[in-house]
């Protein structure tokens, strides 16, 4: 594929390792933030091809990791209930909730539906009039235009029987949390690519500024990844914290703005809970009120419960980075992807999935 | 073929549009729908007399004996139907010991109202792909469930072939050294079905590569080449059946990603829904573990039949430890490749 | 979280911005992408498209700027190779 397959190749690979090398002098920890970076980077090994001393730490940016039981729990309530025809992206449909997950559901005799874009849940409301067709609105600020635009098509279209079950989340007031954590062990960031090409850069600034940290748009590819390490190693090594954007093919500085009007006239600012993580303020993405009709939870009555309980599952500190997956005890043992004590086992962004599928041989590098 | 291929529907489609219950029912319209559609689509001599039990000639040669059940959805898709493919992957099941596949039963389970002009392009199928890959079909059932118990309809088939030669073409005949070859590019099949499920379509001349692969591996056979094992892909796709190899026979394989072919319009299609396009499903391609000295004959004879064109060699058994799959990646990395944990779901967040 | 795409827009359909469509071209495979985030984009340019949106236009001048600023890093590998 056009522009994509450059940004694979081994040569070029090659030599950005060899300048990340040359360039660092001293040990340095970076995360990068987004769970597609994560895929990539432990398919294609891109963190073996970095030099002794830096270490990468997989951030939170797998909206499927962080959504919070309680909201799965009320997926699965809602996608029980007759006439409903309940929608979702394919990954989160092995995420377990405290009693199951959606495909159990669906064996129970729930229509439970993959779909690729949320407008392609809208589209299923049109065509099937006598169902509730409800759309399991996950994702960060990447998805979150394709949510809007669903919930701005059905309106328009009058359409009644569709709603969103909204559980969007913001990453600017992850990496605040992040960085305001004790410990923390982070000194800059790789921002994730599709979100700022969303969101623009601005935003990062000031955690830049504030937390004195680099932060780094990076795309997903092996060489856009390793440009963007060497980037934020350039900047640590000088003492630098800028907000550099590596991504430039995909992202502006501005971000993309009618995307961001999509999102303002559909949604606004709310507190969410992350799985692992507690409440963040300002976290996440609620509908706006001209737009409430459209939610799930208040057409169907129901209280998404917070609190989550506690399980063997170590995800919120492999979220934070504070833990690497391999050093859970529970890792390839009590916790595998067919039998998943936590999300991050789940989906195959979650940092425990990727590290299971694509481990290293036995005494190899 | 042509003439049957042209010719309408013998069952009385204008009468009985549907299938009903009665279908089913042992009387009359069972018997109408074994004789007039069944028995002249599927005509040969053995399954001529109509008796209750097949009469095979019996053989001094070892005999392969296998059985796989087809439920995919949707019937029909680009490059085959679950008609092609319930004759071509128990063909396939059985060229994989290297037998020459010879007979095959039908079970039909049939869902009450299934349009009768659906059986009959399944069956007319099923016809033609038993023709093209040399069987006879000499035995069946027929049942129908009621609407709401079944999803239009199943087939079962199981096969009979016979080993002409002395081989053990088996994981346990896996040897150090053996070179791995793939018969084809992966991932079509899966990916042809996927393009066709509401909520995830997209287009493409993507066209499964349903088919039997009987010619080169019995061309193979009688070239006298020293076959070690032979898996065909199918759910899983590549990922599946070297996991299945490597633990049948406690041997580690060591391949490279990049040698596997893939179509562009495959692989392009797995980056938008988020797929390993090596674990996506196959249908008409095997892996094929010979010594490395038949490497390049069994590669010439492969390449030198339409079906098995695209071989190529993609690794080696390593070691005698360790029963794993190791891919070296673009980046010249190795990891190790799982056996897939289940059905593969669309990644896009 | 965001797997975004590139493909090449073949031709556009649709007048009001949250119904304009686009045949997208992923290297042989065509989906049909809401535009209603890139009203600029014309036939002929690629955008990223994620969730059957495109998100952003993909700016074929800073592709090409990232692959020649990596000729930049020049005798690092000794292997030989040629540039790819």
């Amino acid at each position: 594929m056009k522009y994509v397959a450059e940004y694979r190749d081994p040569a070029w690979a090659r030599r950005l390792s060899e300048e990340v090398a040359r360039v660092v002098t001293r040990p340095w920890t970076l995360m990068e933030v987004c769970g597609g970076q994560t895929h990539s980077i432990v398919k294609h090994g891109v963190d073996a091809m970095l030099p002794t001393g830096i270490e990468l730490i997989h951030g939170p940016g797998c909206p499927v990791c962080v959504t919070p039981v309680g909201l799965i729990d009320a997926a699965l309530h809602i996608a029980a209930m007759p006439g409903v025809m309940f929608c979702s992206f394919g990954d989160m449909l092995r995420v377990p909730g405290t009693r199951g997950d959606l495909l159990s559901a669906k064996a129970a005799g729930a229509e439970v539906r993959i779909v690729y874009s949320p407008l392609d849940a809208v589209q299923l409301a049109s065509r099937h009039p006598e169902r509730q067709v409800v759309f399991f609105g996950v994702g960060f600020e990447t998805t979150a235009p394709a949510t809007a635009l669903a919930v701005a098509q059905a309106a328009s279209r009058g359409l009644t029987n569709f709603s969103l079950l909204v559980s969007h989340v913001r990453v600017p007031p992850a990496m605040e949390a992040l960085l305001s954590t004790p410990g923390c062990r982070v000194q800059g960031f790789l921002a994730a690519g599709h979100v700022c090409a969303v969101m623009g850069t601005a935003e990062y600034e000031s955690i830049a500024a504030r937390h004195r940290v680099p932060i780094v748009v990076t795309g997903f590819e092996p060489v856009d990844l390793l440009r963007g390490v060497l980037c934020c190693v350039r900047q640590l090594e000088s003492g630098r914290h800028e907000v550099e954007n590596e991504y430039p093919r995909a992202v502006r500085d501005g971000g993309n703005e009618p995307a961001q009007g999509w999102m303002k006239e559909v949604f606004r600012v709310v507190s969410r809970e992350w799985r692992g993580m507690g409440i963040l303020p300002g976290s996440g993405l609620g509908l706006a009120e001209p737009y409430a009709r459209f939610d799930a939870l208040l057409r169907f009555g129901i209280r998404s419960e917070g609190a989550s309980p506690e399980t063997e599952c170590s995800s919120g500190l492999i979220l934070q980075g504070r833990l690497r997956p391999p050093e859970c005890p529970a890792f390839g043992t009590r916790c595998t992807p067919e039998h998943p004590l936590g999300a991050t086992m789940v989906s195959s962004e979650g940092a425990c999935a990727a590290y299971h599928r694509y481990r290293r041989p036995k005494g190899r590098t | 073929m042509n003439e049957v291929l042209e010719m309408q529907c013998p069952v009385p489609i204008r009468e009985y549009p549907q299938v009903l219950m009665a279908h089913g029912g042992g009387g009359r319209l069972m018997h109408a729908l074994v004789e007039r559609m069944f028995g002249v689509a599927f005509a040969n001599p053995i399954l001529d007399r109509r008796h209750d039990a097949a009469v095979l000639p019996a053989s001094s040669h070892r005999l392969a004996f296998t059985t796989d059940s087809y439920v995919v959805r949707p019937l029909f898709f680009p490059g085959g139907d679950l008609g092609s493919l319930a004759i071509h992957g128990t063909v396939n099941d059985l060229v994989m010991s290297g037998a020459r596949p010879q007979y095959l039963s039908a079970g039909f389970i049939l869902e009450e109202g299934l349009p009768m002009e659906v059986l009959w392009r399944v069956v007319l199928s099923m016809r033609h792909a038993a023709a093209q890959s040399g069987v006879m079909i000499v035995t069946g059932d027929t049942k129908v469930v009621d609407a709401g118990a079944g999803d239009g309809l199943f087939i079962n088939t199981t096969g009979l072939g016979l080993i002409e030669h002395s081989l053990t073409i088996d994981p346990r005949s896996v040897a150090v050294g053996d070179a791995v070859l793939i018969s084809g590019d992966v991932g079509r099949h899966g990916m042809a079905v996927m393009a066709m499920r509401e909520g995830l379509e997209f287009e493409s001349a993507i066209e499964s590569d349903s088919a039997s692969v009987a010619e080169p591996v019995l061309a193979m056979v009688r070239a006298g080449m020293e076959l070690h094992c032979l898996r065909d892909l199918t759910r899983g796709g590549l990922t599946a059946s070297l996991n299945e190899i490597a633990e049948a026979s406690s041997m580690s394989i060591r391949i490279t990603e990049e040698a596997v072919p893939v179509r562009g319009d495959v692989s392009a299609a797995c980056e938008i829904l988020g797929l390993d396009v090596l674990q996506v499903a196959c249908e008409g391609r095997f892996v094929a573990f010979v010594p490395e000295a038949e490497a390049e004959r069994a590669l010439a004879i492969l390449k030198a039949h339409p079906v098995s064109a695209g071989a190529v060699r993609i690794g080696t058994v390593e070691s005698k430890d360790g029963a794993e799959v190791v891919a070296q990646g673009v980046l010249g990395r190795d990891r190790v490749l799982p056996m897939p944990s289940g059905e593969q779901l669309p990644r896009i967040c | 979280m965001c797997l975004a795409v590139p493909g090449r827009l073949l031709r556009v359909q649709g007048e009001e911005a949250l119904w304009r469509t686009g045949r997208v071209d992923f290297g042989g495979v065509i989906k049909e992408v809401s535009l209603a985030c890139v009203p600029e984009v014309r036939p002929g340019e690629y955008v990223m498209v994620h969730a059957g949106v495109a998100i952003s236009r993909l700016d074929e001048e800073e592709a090409l700027r990232l692959l020649d600023s990596l000729r930049s890093i020049q005798g690092l590998s000794d292997s030989g190779e040629e540039d790819p």
